[in-house]
Formats: C-alpha cells, structure tokens, sequence
C-alpha cells in the first residue's frame, strides 16, 4: 500500500512508501496518560520528511458494550479513563438522555451534572498542569529528567506542587460528593442524576472555593509569566495553523456541558456554528490509517486531507465569543490580546487556556454551590424511548462523542465514541513534526530532541488509553531500529 | 429452658426445627451463606455454610439443630475453604463488578469482601452466555448466575409457575427459562413474581433501573453482609413457608 507523501503544513501527514526514508524510533512517552510511540520518516536529506504518533495499545469497548443494556453504559464506560472518567460518564448519559427521551432534565439533575463536571475539569487540569506539565516549564525542556516531574517540584516549588495537590482533591471531592465516588461513580443515570448534594456538603465546598479560585487565578499569572519570560521560544515551539472545533453555547458562551458544535478555519471563519450534535456525522467523518490504532477525524466538508482540526481548552478558550464568569473572561480576554495574539495561536497557549478553564471551573462550582436547586429532589424524567442516542461534552481535552444504537429489547447494538485524543490525533502529529524539524540535528537522536517532542505531545494532554477503541484486523507493526536510527527490521499485518 | 449447642465454644440456644444456621443466625451468629434464603426450604448447593458438626464438614443450612452438637464456623480453615468456593464461583461466570448493577447489593460480592477473597485464585473461564433481554420489564445475565436455585424454588413453590430449572450436570448445568422458544419473553413470568426478586446476585434483573440506588445507600454499602444478614435473618423459630 502506497500513500502519497506531503510535506506542506496544514495537509496530511500519509503513510511513507518507504521510499528514499529513514525511519527513528522514539519510545516510550512518558508523563501522558497510556502508552505512544513516535516514528521520524526522514528523506535523504535527512530532513523531518513526516511524524507518526503511534498508538499501539488497545481497548475495544465499542465492540464489547454491544449486547449489554443501555443503562449499564455509563457506568461501564467510564472505565476507558481514571483521569477523566467522569467525560465518559456524562457524554454516554447524554447519549441515554436521549434514548429514554429525556430531551429536558430537572434543574436540579442538569445543575448536579454540571457541577460532577466542573468538578473534573478543576481535577483533570490541576493534574495535568501542576503534576504533569509544570515541571517541563519550570525547569526548562533540557533540564535533568530526574527532577522533571513532580517530586522535583515538590522540592524546589514546594507551595505550587501544594497547591496542585489541593485543588485536584477539590475537584475530586466534587465529583465524590456528586457521583459516589472520586473515581468511577454512579451518579448520572439516563434521564437524570441519584443523587444531590446535603447542606453539610456544600458548606464543605464552600469553604474551599476561594482559595482555589485565587489560586486558579495565579496559575493563570504564572503561564503567562512563562510567556514573558520565553517569549521567543513559547511563540513558535510545535505551532503551526488548524482549524478548530468545540461545542459553544446557543449565545457563544464557554459551556464545556452541553452546546451547539463550532468549527472555525486557521483564519477565524466560520465552518460550522451552534451545530446540533445529535447528527455530528453529517459533519464529522473519521479515516482509518494502517500504523495507528487511533483514528484520523475530520470536517466532511474539507476532507480528509484539509479537514483535521485541533479540540481542546485552546480552541475553546479562542473560540467561544465570551466566558460567562468574570474573573476567566478578563483572563481569555487578557490570553487573546497578549503578543498581539500569537499566545492565543501557539501550542503552548494551550497550557494558558487550560489554567483559564481551570479558573472557569472553580467559578462556576462556586456559583453551582450557593444554587438550591443541586440540593432538589427532583432528579430524574423520562418521555418517549428512541433507538439512538448521541451525547457530546466537552472533555478536558476536548470535544467527546457518544454514540449509541439500542435494539427492541434495550440492548446495545452499535456504539462509536470519538474522544477528545483522537480529535487532536493529526493535530499531534504536525505538532511533533515542528518540533522535530526545528530540534533534530543530523541523524542523531538526542535527548534534547526527545525532550521536546513530549512537551510538544503534553501540550495537548493526550489521554492515549481512551483514544483507541478500534476492533477488527488492526495494524500490528514492529519495528527494530538500531541505535544510530536505521530500520533493521520491520514487520506487520496490513 | 431451651436446649442449645456450641458454635465456636458458644451456646446457642434452637428450637425444634431449626437448622444450625437458622438458630446461629437468630442468635447473632453469623456463619457464611448464598443459597440459603430464610423463605425458601435449605438447598445446601453453595457450601459457604460449611461448617463442621462433630468432626465432620457439613452444609449448616440442611443440618438440623440438636442438642449438645459442637460446631465450628469461624476457624482460618474453614475461611479458606470458603474463600475458595467464592473464587470458583467467579471464575465460573463473567462477574465484572464496576459495570454490574447489582454491585454493592450483590450476596457474591458481599461474600468475597466480607470473607479477604482479593486474588481470582483460578483461572476464569469467561464462558460465552448471552443475556435473554427478550422480556419487556426483565432481564437475564446468566454470565452472573451461580446456580443457587432460589429463582427456580420461587418461581415453582410461590408463583407456581415453573418458569425457571436448571439442565446439564456439572460444568455444563445452566440456568434455563421453561417456554417453547426458551426465551423469558414467551414465558409466564411477570416483574411481580417472587422468582425476579430473591436473585442474589444480578441474573434476573429487572429493567431500565440500572444504577437507581446511589453509592452510599445499596445494600452493603453501610454494613458487611457478615452484619446485614444478621439484621435480616428471622428471630422465629420453625420451618420456612416453603
């Protein structure tokens, strides 16, 4: 199988012949949740000709949910994820929403589910920014790997690592209080919610808030002070031009719970808006490529080759029209007007906009715990059963779908999800090609290089265990590459 | 004066009638069990009731009462042994319990909790059973069915309906619904027959309640079943109903 080759930005990077390339290998990743591995194509130039992600790990719960009631899905899905199960808990709720025609859930069931989610959002981007990322920031791509992680910033940044510990435990005792548990609760249910929230744990809540949200604010601070500091460097690392794509509310507020689907070119037009996502598939397409378990998405109406797009609290952030708390809207408003809107366009703004959700998400919990309504009674409604049922959230990482097909007896028979990693699938790929272009020095794989690669892929804070979900006779490639980075051995079945 | 026998070096008082774990339970003495259901005449099928009697390993649910009888329940042998029949069980059908619904209400569950089983202690088997969702109010996981025949006790001797039996001997026994087509949809079953609510774990099931009952308020979720099933068990004396 031959595929064409291309080296333009913003086109597909396709399967190599293997004609007149080199092939590196760099594996593992580290720091992301599940396991990557990274392939160079190199031309005979030694140039970065192409960058393949590979996702070699394999999950399979669109194949094994079938012939399992509709009910159990949300519960068994979440299983895809310990960092953000709760996105999976939600969307195939929405998705069983549908399906026992529930087209309205009580205030209180929709409030209590938003703040189960907003309870995520806070965890997932406390974990991700404090634990996972800060360290490459703080001290720097190239700096020792033994004291680039956690443990490294407890030392140095004692307060900070602090910090990042106590608001993903705020989060999570959201989503404790909310679902039963911090990991893998019950609480959505089609139609509604279990449960709600007692007086005594809202004032527990309560008491936490603002200090998350003042430190959800400085953490804002510190991004950008990353940004002044390295201006040069956060810029340009791994950027390059995408088309976006994110649900946005009916008036183009942020709502990382439920909206309407917006897709915008590199340029700012508009592809899609307040799009009913129940028929995403009018929109959305995926394509299959033989070296990866992931999935390639893309807008129908670009293609394949032109359609991919970028998912995320980036585009999220950059591409709703305002955020309805105040203290995260001054600060998108301050992200999208900094460097003339370059920060707002790098791949590093991702890690800003993400603090910026984070702050939102602190915002809206603290405004969902002073609502009655999450201590109501009234938690579940039914109307009239369909056989399909489609639910999208907005995941930490991006935009998740659900997709459901029951049968007469409530059965599940067909499913699909495409989550927030795979969206963002083509999207990686170019980024680690940019960096590889920039950073790879002859034919020798460094460490420096190695380094930047991941901070490139942690950006998007893949979560590469629920991206791949794909059964069937899938590519199975093994490669042998010698320590200078030639391919010795190469064996596959595709 | 009531005659009584020792359990574990204790006397617990009986009444005519009475098994060793029917008077155990009635004096808070707590001993293992799945197929035993206070409504139901014993099965002794499960063997987590083993105890021994005089020397001798028996099932306490089938065993009468008699005076002077010296039992022992809660020996580290007899924990093992049961540790082990709980692993068998599970490994003899498909119980994954973060998706069921019957989790933290489930005897099985209960049981491998309460008695330390935290390894699979046998290879599974992950036996291929389809579920029968063809009634429009119930279902059947018999992945998680572990033969204790209570549904087919209550189906035959409340509901008089017969809608339940088991066929096959050994590894291939299996739970089997009475109608031409062997599908529950075509047979006298209703939601409100004794035999869809006296399942242990989550065979018979009935629909679209999923995970109703939040974390915190299931069956299990405040008490062991070590403690629950004392609280449930019948102070009276006597034969079961049935």
């Amino acid at each position: 199988m031959t595929e064409s080759l291309s080296t333009s930005p913003g086109v597909a990077l396709e399967t190599a012949s293997g004609d007149g390339l080199r092939r590196v290998a760099i594996d593992p990743l580290s720091r992301v949740e599940g396991h990557g591995k990274v392939t160079l194509l190199l031309d005979a130039e030694d140039r970065v000709q192409q960058a393949r992600l590979h996702i070699v790990e394999f999950r399979g719960f669109e194949k094994f949910i079938q012939g399992r009631p509709y009910w159990e899905v949300p519960v068994m899905v979440q299983r895809l994820c310990g960092i953000c199960p709760v996105s999976h808990h939600l969307a195939a709720a929405k998705a069983c929403d549908m399906i026992v025609g529930a087209t309205t859930l009580t205030p209180s069931a929709e409030k209590l589910r938003r703040l189960m989610h907003y309870g995520q959002i806070l965890q997932s981007h406390a974990l991700h920014f404090f634990h996972l990322s800060s360290p490459d920031l703080l001290f720097g791509f190239d700096s020792d790997a033994s004291r680039r992680n956690i443990v490294g910033l407890a030392a140095a940044h004692p307060e900070l690592a602090r910090r990042g510990v106590l608001l993903r435990k705020l989060g999570q005792e959201v989503i404790r209080m909310t679902s039963g548990k911090r990991i893998h609760g019950t609480g959505a249910i089609p139609g509604g919610v279990n449960r709600n929230l007692s007086a005594e744990e809202r004032q527990q809540l309560r008491a936490a808030l603002p200090e998350a949200i003042d430190w959800s604010r400085q953490a804002v601070q510190l991004v950008r002070q990353l940004f002044e500091d390295n201006l040069a460097v956060y810029r340009e690392f791994a950027s390059f031009e995408a088309n976006t794509l994110a649900l946005v509310r009916a008036d183009g507020a942020m709502d990382l719970y439920h909206g309407g689907l917006r897709a915008r070119d590199p340029d700012g037009n508009t592809l899609l808006d307040d799009v009913d996502y129940a028929h995403y598939w009018e929109h959305i397409l995926e394509e299959v490529k033989p070296w990866s378990y992931m999935k390639f998405p893309f807008l129908r109406q670009l293609g394949a080759d032109k359609g991919w797009y970028r998912v995320g609290p980036l585009s999220r952030v950059t591409q709703c029209d305002f955020i309805p708390t105040p203290q995260a809207d001054a600060e998108r408003i301050a992200f999208l007007a900094f460097d003339a809107g370059r920060a707002a366009r790098a791949t590093l703004g991702f890690h800003w906009a993400r603090m910026i959700e984070m702050l939102h998400a602190a915002e809206v919990i603290a405004e969902l715990v002073d609502d009655d309504d999450i201590s109501g009674s009234e938690l579940v409604v039914r109307g009239s059963s369909a056989r399909r049922g489609v639910g999208v959230i907005e995941a930490p990482r991006g935009t998740l779908i659900h997709h459901y097909t029951v049968d007469e007896n409530d059965m599940v028979v067909r499913a699909n999800l495409i989550v927030s990693t795979t969206h963002n699938n083509q999207s990686m790929n170019v980024a680690i090609r940019e960096v590889a272009r920039r950073y790879l020095d002859g034919r020798t794989l460094t460490e420096g290089l190695l380094n930047h690669i991941e901070v490139a892929i942690r950006a998007f804070d893949p979560c590469l265990s629920c991206a791949t979900h794909a059964l069937g006779q899938m590519p199975l490639a093994v490669e042998l590459v010698s320590n200078g980075g030639d391919l010795l051995d190469r064996r596959s079945r595709y | 004066m009531s005659q009584t026998f020792l359990l574990d070096g204790v006397a617990v008082p009986f009444q005519a009638g009475q098994s060793v774990l029917q008077a155990a339970l009635a004096a808070d003495r707590y001993i293992p069990h799945l197929c035993y259901h206070p409504e139901f005449r014993p099965h002794g099928s499960c063997k987590l009731c083993t105890a021994t009697v005089q020397g001798r390993l028996v099932a306490s649910c089938t065993t009468p009462a008699a005076a002077d009888l010296v039992v022992h329940s809660d020996t580290e042998e007899l924990r093992a042994l049961r540790r082990t029949l709980v692993q068998m069980l599970f490994a003899e059908g498909n119980h994954f319990c973060p998706s069921c619904e019957k989790s933290g209400s489930c005897q099985l569950q209960a049981l491998g909790s309460d008695l330390g089983v935290t390894t699979a202690g046998f290879r599974h088997y992950f036996p291929d059973r389809p579920v029968d969702a063809s009634h429009p109010d119930a279902w059947i996981d018999f992945n998680r069915c572990v033969l204790c025949e209570l549904c087919v006790r209550a189906s035959a001797a409340v509901d008089g309906k017969d809608v339940f039996a088991f066929s096959g001997r050994g590894l291939s026994k299996r739970l089997i619904v009475n109608s031409p087509s062997g599908k529950l949809a075509d047979s006298l079953f209703a939601v409100s027959d004794k035999a869809m609510h006296v399942c242990p774990v989550g065979a018979i099931l009935p629909k679209r309640v999923g995970f109703a009952v939040p974390i915190g308020e299931r069956r299990y979720d405040q008490h062991p079943i070590s403690e629950q099933a004392l609280a449930d068990a019948p102070r009276a004396a006597g034969e079961p109903d049935v």
